[in-house]
């Protein structure tokens, strides 16, 4: 560890701001594009299996009745 | 060799083996990325001569390099593409050009905020900004063109000779600080030879710029992963994994 104190971390010797500022413009926009794939991926699948589902009870609808 | 390549033009099984690999590099470059920015901003010792503000380093540096290398991955796909009509190779060119925008942007503002105490502008028009800059609109023109095109296959190809016209930017952004005089710092870091830097600050950024590698690979990864989903939404192979099968 560098730095004595939180202030003196939080300070930098006047840089502080530049410092901080750089890595929260770093880290928003680079956990949006982990993230938002992430979420598409989810929504699409769970489309998916909704369909599955949709699809599954009626085949098995139709085999029912024609075993009937 | 030639299996693998020709595996990885097969969805479903790039669909199980991207699952498998993205299960593991997520973790992986969460904690690269936390290790070495808390090394890098709070152990690392400051700059004899720019105090801390060369922290940014550790963002700024591994940034710009993942964004060269990433264009090269994305053109070379992109080429594939174009020569052989692998859809996959065309998803990945697609899937790295937002990636790469993104890194180069953010090499972009990272310098933008060095730039304000180290050479007192926030911006110049210097060699190797600009042609940063125009990398950055070369990754945009990508994303764009390919939303300008109905024809999704005339789409694809115009991408992609697009990416590759836009390679010739890459060695002139490495060699801009050779090749006019710069405010910008020539490489400390040298594939050949000594590196101009301390190893108690060399160390932080080789791990950062391995965190950005492994987060460029899962993003691109996630990437088309997304876009798989939804394009075989009617395959057989996609229904049976959602339906539990």
């Amino acid at each position: 560890m560098y730095f004595e104190s939180l202030s003196a971390m939080w300070h930098m010797d006047g840089h502080g701001i530049y410092v901080w500022l750089a890595y929260a413009l770093t880290a928003i926009p680079l956990a949006l594009t982990v993230w938002l794939p992430i979420k598409r991926i989810r929504q699409h699948w769970r489309w998916l299996e909704a369909e599955q589902r949709r699809v599954a009870p009626a085949a098995s609808r139709t085999v029912n009745e024609a075993g009937v | 060799m030639w299996t693998i390549i020709h595996k990885m033009g097969s969805p479903p099984w790039f669909f199980r083996f991207s699952g498998t690999l993205v299960r593991w590099l997520l973790p992986i470059t969460i904690a690269l990325l936390l290790v070495g920015a808390v090394w890098g901003l709070l152990v690392a010792p400051p700059d004899f001569r720019q105090g801390n503000s060369y922290r940014i380093i550790y963002i700024h540096v591994p940034a710009a390099v993942v964004a060269l290398a990433g264009y090269y991955v994305m053109a070379l796909a992109g080429a594939v593409s174009l020569i052989w009509r692998i859809k996959m190779a065309d998803i990945t060119m697609r899937a790295a050009a937002p990636v790469g925008a993104v890194l180069t942007a953010i090499a972009l503002v990272t310098g933008a905020i060095w730039g304000k105490p180290t050479w007192g502008a926030w911006w110049v028009w210097d060699a190797r900004i600009t042609s940063m800059l125009i990398l950055f609109f070369l990754y945009l023109g990508v994303v764009a063109l390919f939303e300008a095109y109905e024809n999704k296959t005339a789409a694809a190809r115009a991408c992609a000779v697009l990416s590759l016209v836009g390679t010739v930017n890459i060695p002139i952004i490495y060699k801009s600080v050779d090749w006019w005089y710069s405010l910008h710092q020539p490489a400390s870091l040298k594939l050949t030879g000594e590196s101009a830097i301390d190893s108690s600050m060399l160390y932080p950024l080789l791990l950062m710029i391995l965190a950005f590698y492994c987060l460029f690979a899962l993003t691109v990864l996630l990437n088309m992963r997304a876009e798989l989903v939804w394009a075989h939404r009617e395959s057989s192979w996609l229904k049976q994994l959602a339906g539990g099968a």
